[in-house]
């Protein structure tokens, strides 16, 4: 078998953070979540992305999986970063970062938006969410130096309070059909309530935590923060709340099965689908990006619009029991038309799918292509994301 | 967990089982973990020969994509269909019914291959 060090690299795709031109290795001092004790016990097999020790799979990506779409699966997402936003201008600085209009965003409200520079193209994919007294972001591990170096830039002129809180904080996503009957057996003040997107504020046993219903599996659930301490005690808490072993409703699940479920959902995942590289419209993403407001970018993404992208993100549903890495090639007749950002055997579908980046001409729901797998050529037709939509 | 004692090991995680004439190959509870849930094995046909050091096959997972190098010369003799059908199969038992292919042989040099003791301490099994 060939140095597995190539592997990971196509699993993650190369998680090295470049910052003001000082190459930051990650395979020294791996970063830990408060929840690590909590893996090693599990049996976790870990790996490092990002910077941080993560658990890649417990038992097996697939039955981790599939036990996500029948039941409830919880992650450790707390490598993902937390920054707080607060101050008088702290909502007019984030609309001038974000595409995303959140000026209109109430109380309790969650938004999905991208952070572009001033050609469009996309420095990380975020969620920020409005709570009573501050603003919230969540963002992608990888890109955390850098966003926050970029709202550094950015901030003079603005009267905002930018404080990262993500190695004081903890973030689990509860995920599955049966989380949130499960939640509300459990918690205080019920979420079944609670809008997909929009998030509260809760106390259990004094211990304040942040609830957001959301996700990336393509399931109902929510992500949960909590304050470092807490975080060990509510995971156990949770796993032993309806019976432990393996037959228990929830089970941990790992960044394996996240990839997994994420990539059925159509979900972009940075690094793969998403880049500096990339503009949102080219990536499906138009609906995330605000017409009546003036933010970094929006020039170019208007113009965007306007005329139309030369690329389009499309799912690919591939003839073949064979799984295309990142980067491959995608054919039309022949001729190169696009490249391949993601690819797995679904465990739902049970057959290959990919997403890829194709020429739009080519980018119609049953446009017959070809992906390039080293010579191999897979015969694949082009189709609407997303691959899997749960049910109601 | 320990590699089994009765065959030899490869520094890109292929074993073979001497049987006589022939050998039995496969790849490592090592790689197999390394790789997560197999979906699918390339192997060759039945007669094709193998060349020591040359890549035989694929192996791809959930994961990754992995080439099999040969650990050593000669000719297919049987291919294992069950690792064919049901490529889990590498996952549940790579040592036993997770074989890969039969490989008949001359005589093979084992002193450029590892012993079990030799490759978990390679690779900090145990």
């Amino acid at each position: 078998m060939t140095s597995y060090a190539k592997s990971r690299e196509m699993l993650f795709g190369g998680e090295i953070v470049f910052l003001t031109g000082v190459f930051l290795s990650h395979t020294l001092n791996l970063l830990k979540t408060p929840l690590h004790e909590f893996h090693v016990s599990q049996g976790a097999k870990m790996v490092d992305f990002a910077g941080w020790n993560m658990p890649l799979l417990y038992r097996g990506i697939i039955a981790e999986h599939q036990h996500t779409r029948k039941s409830a699966s919880v992650f450790d997402v707390s490598h993902m970063g937390r920054v707080k936003f607060t101050g008088p201008d702290a909502m007019k600085f984030l609309n001038h970062l974000l595409t995303r209009n959140i000026a209109g965003a109430a109380v309790g409200q969650s938004l999905y938006s991208l952070v572009c520079n001033e050609n469009g193209g996309v420095l990380d994919d975020v969620i920020v969410s409005r709570l009573e007294k501050y603003h919230l972001m969540v963002c992608n591990a990888s890109n955390r130096l850098k966003l926050l170096a970029w709202f550094d830039r950015h901030r003079p002129g603005f009267d905002v309070q930018i404080q990262d809180e993500t190695m004081q904080t903890a973030m689990v996503a509860l995920q599955g059909p049966k989380v949130i009957e499960l939640l509300d057996a459990v918690l205080p003040e019920p979420v079944a309530g609670l809008k997909r997107y929009h998030c509260m504020m809760q106390r259990y046993m004094f211990i304040p935590f942040t609830v957001c219903r959301s996700g990336y599996t393509g399931e109902d659930g929510v992500e949960v923060i909590c304050g470092n301490s807490a975080a060990l005690m509510a995971i156990k808490f949770l796993l032993k709340s309806d019976g432990q072993g393996t037959e228990s409703l929830v089970q941990p699940a790992g960044l394996g099965a996240r990839d997994t479920l994420r990539l059925e959902a159509g979900m972009p995942l940075y690094g793969h689908e998403l880049s500096v590289t990339v503009d949102p419209i080219s990536a499906g993403l138009n609906w995330a990006v605000a017409k009546d407001k003036d933010f970094i970018g929006s020039k170019v993404l208007a113009e965007l619009v306007q005329h139309g992208t030369p690329q389009k993100l499309v799912g690919l549903l591939i003839d073949s029991p064979r799984t295309p890495r990142q980067d491959m090639t995608v054919l039309a007749g022949g001729k190169p038309v696009g490249r391949i950002t993601s690819a797995t055997a679904s465990p739902t579908l049970g057959r290959t799918i990919a997403m890829a980046y194709v020429q739009s001409e080519f980018s119609e729901p049953g446009t017959a292509v070809e992906v390039d797998l080293r010579g191999t050529p897979l015969a694949a037709a082009v189709t609407k994301l997303p691959f899997y939509k749960r049910a109601g | 967990m320990a590699s089994p004692t009765d065959r030899f090991y490869t520094e890109t995680h292929e074993w073979i089982k001497l049987q006589g004439e022939r050998v039995l190959l496969g790849i490592t509870r090592f790689a197999v973990d390394e790789l997560t849930d197999v979906t699918f094995v390339e192997l060759p046909a039945i007669g094709k020969t193998l060349t020591v050091g040359k890549a035989f096959g694929e192996i791809e997972s959930v994961k990754a994509t992995s080439e099999l190098y040969a650990p050593v010369d000669g000719a297919v003799v049987e291919v294992n269909e069950a690792v064919k059908n049901d490529p889990s199969t590498i996952n549940q038992d790579p040592y036993e019914t997770g074989w890969l292919v039969a490989v008949k042989t001359g005589p093979v040099d084992t002193s450029k291959l590892m012993s079990a003791a030799q490759y978990d301490a390679k690779f900090n099994i145990h």
